[in-house]
């Protein structure tokens, strides 16, 4: 007896741990989800750089310095544990930066940022809490205070240097364009207002932008930093997919909507509205589908309410596109499915296998 | 190892959901079950407890001399099981000891005696056995005198699960060989070592319960123990064998009816009410011996397993043995051993003192060592739902821990917190390193006490 209770003695020394089960864990953490988020971002990144040049470098590097230092002071203010590390900061900085007119002022960037992570994500409690897209937040209020500024489209200086030498001028001057989805919406206006006023031209409104999908698909238009390249887009969102850092089934409702919908007015009336191409590859779309809906904080859970909500946001870009006041209108998509999310997680709920335990 | 060819095999099936833990079944699946002797001298503590239901009372007295097979422990109850000592020897106490659940549990400690029975052979099942030969009653009273429970892990009563109820008919016995946890080796092991009982029990069991199809159902990353399971079944009728794919939690009972029978085990049901009992391969070879020889559940095939043990392996193992005494028996632990498991990785819970008896239901011992173990911080909810995506039950665990962490059990019950099955998908998945399932377990606690 006294020889066992020596051994269990000995035995005992040795503290085990002790936790509740499971003991093992997938790799993968939040901060590595926002990284490969960035990665994501990066070759459309690079391509904003190589069109704007300093223009683009400036809008990102103060959009992003100032989502990471205003996520420090609310921290700061608040004695919680700093968060800045854990790279959600950067993604809301990177996302607003690339939905930013390249013309924008530097201050009007920061104060956009100050206000996409103060109001659209720390006065909630930070990373998990906020119900709408902090950074697009941050973007309808630079859109509701500097509505002019941000609707100045410079169009790539890589096109501006070959229109200066054919003009023989040496001036160099930011050029301003409408961008394509704001000719689109021109003809649309042009064709209405034709109509009203009895006129018949028997023209085609769109030719114009229709021809300019190509340009488009490769970012040589005007247009905010981000929206300019498809490619870089689809690039970055595969690998997203690749990685499973986001499921196909926000970007796939979306696009799948906005061409279903583009397809039919297409179809209907081709010499007013602008062809399907067009519209996938406009605006910002793309960066929307694969980058700014697939916010996991504000997107449903289940994999029905994200295609839901993937539809609805699809239904309203085109909506907005075609019917609303604006040419773009993804920002405002977003934030409205956003709205909808807590009661499509409702609606969605999925039901255990076996039925609800109150059934029984 | 290739699979062969056979008609008796069907599959492969799975299951929708679920994770693909590392299997880590290398440190022990080719080691050969070893024979575990007790030492003279040396206790043994087998509790009233070791089974759902009523817990037994001791028929023994401090003292008094006990023979291998004794019946120490019992109870009227219809849902029980008795237990038996596990060796000659003298009972040195009968008290409350060390309980794998973590409470102190009444039980009946043995002191080993210098003479004991030869070990008895448990691989060969005999050529001549007819499962006709037997009665359900007869093969259900056998099974409750062996105390035969579910060696998966649960531990519900045999003989209740398979009496037949008019009610309920069942017409498939479906048996759980799939050892879906990582790490644990020991019902592979069983499969590849002792093909025949397992078969010859499942024959019993389906006589038992009147059923006229048994299905084995094993991963496909044991071919080895496919083609041994086979070769045991190529002579048989109505016995098929399917394979499932390699994903956790296959061997959840509702996940492997639903896989192989495409049935739903309604929530807060029983696989009876889908006409199908579930069995482990442990249970049906004790089941086997207990008809056949009244041989009852006194040593069970248990892993002793990961990197914090130094001579991991599988070992037929006394019920009552203590658990240190086992670690001893597979080389003892490492210097970086850090936590100790009674179970897998997934499931297992974790034991604060090795002062604790391998029970009936004690699948296997993992042992983690300080580089397995990754303490990190849990970061806020990013609403991912990876958890939903992957709770093989269909549950919203994220929901139902922010209900329990806010103490809103109504919430959590109403997002069906009593489904879940622990199986821990969520937990492993979260990014954010949530412990969702101790939030759940948690919230479990809290509906009872409030039902209370």
């Amino acid at each position: 007896m006294a020889e066992q209770s020596d051994k269990s003695n000995k035995q005992d020394a040795k503290i085990l741990m002790v936790s509740s089960s499971p003991h093992l864990a997938e790799a993968g953490t939040s901060k590595r989800i926002m990284f490969e988020v960035v990665i994501g971002m990066l070759p459309a990144v690079a391509m904003s750089v190589y069109l704007f040049l300093d223009y683009a470098a400036v809008v990102l590097i103060s959009s992003v310095l100032a989502c990471v230092v205003t996520e420090w002071i609310f921290n700061a203010v608040r004695k919680r544990p700093q968060t800045t590390g854990d790279g959600s900061a950067i993604v809301t900085g990177l996302i607003l930066g690339l939905s930013l007119p390249p013309s924008l002022p530097w201050w009007a960037v920061v104060l956009g940022a100050v206000v996409a992570m103060g109001v659209g994500k720390m006065v909630f409690g930070g990373l998990g809490s906020n119900i709408f897209n902090p950074a697009m937040v941050g973007r309808a209020f630079l859109m509701a205070c500097f509505g002019m500024m941000m609707t100045t489209w410079t169009i790539p200086l890589l096109q501006q240097e070959t229109i200066i030498n054919e003009d023989g001028t040496e001036e160099v001057v930011a050029i301003t364009q409408a961008t394509p989805l704001g000719q689109a919406k021109a003809a649309i206006r042009a064709a209405a207002d034709d109509e009203k006023n009895n006129i018949d031209r028997n023209t085609c409104y769109t030719i114009e932008v229709d021809g300019q999908w190509k340009d488009m698909f490769m970012g040589n238009i005007s247009g905010s930093l981000g929206e300019t390249s498809t490619l870089c887009w689809l690039v970055g969102g595969l690998f997203l997919l690749f990685r499973r850092t986001i499921t196909y089934h926000i970007p796939l409702a979306i696009l799948a909507t906005v061409t279903f919908i583009s397809a039919i007015v297409w179809m209907i009336n081709p010499d007013v509205y602008a062809n399907p191409m067009v519209h996938l590859s406009g605006g910002g779309l793309m960066m929307c589908a694969f980058f700014i809906a697939t916010d996991p904080v504000t997107c449903p859970l289940s994999k029905l309410g994200r295609v839901i909500f993937g539809i609805g946001i699809g239904a309203l870009v085109m909506l907005i596109r075609l019917v609303g006041g604006y040419p773009e209108g993804v920002m405002y998509a977003v934030l409205l499915m956003n709205s909808v999310t807590p009661l499509l997680d409702r609606w969605t709920r999925p039901t255990p296998l076996g039925g609800h335990a109150g059934a029984n | 190892m290739a699979v062969t060819k056979s008609a008796k095999i069907i599959g492969k099936f799975t299951f929708k959901r679920g994770v693909h833990p590392p299997h880590r079944k290398k440190f022990s699946e080719d080691a050969g079950i070893r024979a575990v002797t007790l030492l003279a001298g040396s206790t043994v503590v087998v509790p009233m407890v070791q089974h759902i239901g009523a817990p037994n009372k001791p028929t023994v007295e401090k003292k008094q001399e006990v023979t291998a097979g004794q019946e120490i422990g019992s109870s009227e109850a219809f849902v029980s099981a008795p237990v038996h000592s596990p060796v000659n020897g003298v009972v040195q106490n009968v008290t409350a000891m060390n309980h794998p659940l973590g409470r102190k549990v009444l039980s009946v400690v043995i002191s080993v005696g210098e003479q004991q029975p030869d070990q008895q052979q448990w691989k060969q099942f005999p050529a001549d056995f007819d499962a006709q030969k037997y009665d359900s009653e007869t093969i259900i009273n056998a099974t409750r005198q062996a105390g035969v429970v579910g060696q998966g892990g649960a531990a519900f009563p045999t003989a209740v699960k398979l009496k037949p109820n008019p009610e309920k008919p069942v017409d498939t016995i479906l048996v759980n060989g799939c050892e879906c946890e990582p790490y644990l080796t020991s019902d592979h092991r069983l499969m590849i070592e002792a093909p025949g009982p397992i078969v010859a029990g499942l024959q019993l069991a389906m006589r038992a319960a009147g059923a006229t199809k048994g299905i084995i159902a094993i991963e496909d990353n044991k071919p080895d123990a496919i083609n041994s399971i086979l070769s045991c079944i190529k002579d048989t009728n109505q016995i098929q064998l399917a394979i499932c794919k390699t994903k956790y939690p296959q061997g959840g009972e509702k996940q492997l009816i639903n896989a192989v029978l495409k049935r739903v085990v309604p929530t807060g049901g029983l696989p009876l009410d889908v006409q199908v009992v579930v069995s482990n391969v442990g249970t049906l070879s004790s089941l086997a011996w207990a008809v056949v020889e009244n041989r009852p559940v006194t040593q069970r095939i248990v892993t002793v397993t990961g990197a914090g043990v130094k001579s991991p392996g599988n070992f037929r193992v006394p019920v009552g043995m203590m658990l240190s005494d086992l670690l001893e028996q597979a080389g003892g632990l490492t210097d970086d051993a850090e936590k100790v498991l009674l179970g897998g990785p997934m499931m297992g819970p974790s034991t604060p003192t090795l002062d604790v008896p391998i029970l009936k239901g004690t699948s296997g011992i993992t042992v983690l060592t300080s580089g397995d173990i990754k303490r990190q911080q849990a970061t806020a909810c990013v609403r991912c739902g990876r958890c939903v995506d992957y709770c093989p039950l269909k549950l919203v665990p994220t929901r139902i821990a922010h209900a329990v962490k806010a103490r809103d059990i109504e919430m959590a019950l109403d997002y069906d917190l009593l489904a879940c099955m622990e199986c821990g998908c969520c937990s492993y998945v979260c990014p954010a390193q949530i412990p969702l399932l101790q939030y759940l377990r948690a919230g479990k606690q809290f509906a009872r006490d409030i039902k209370k």
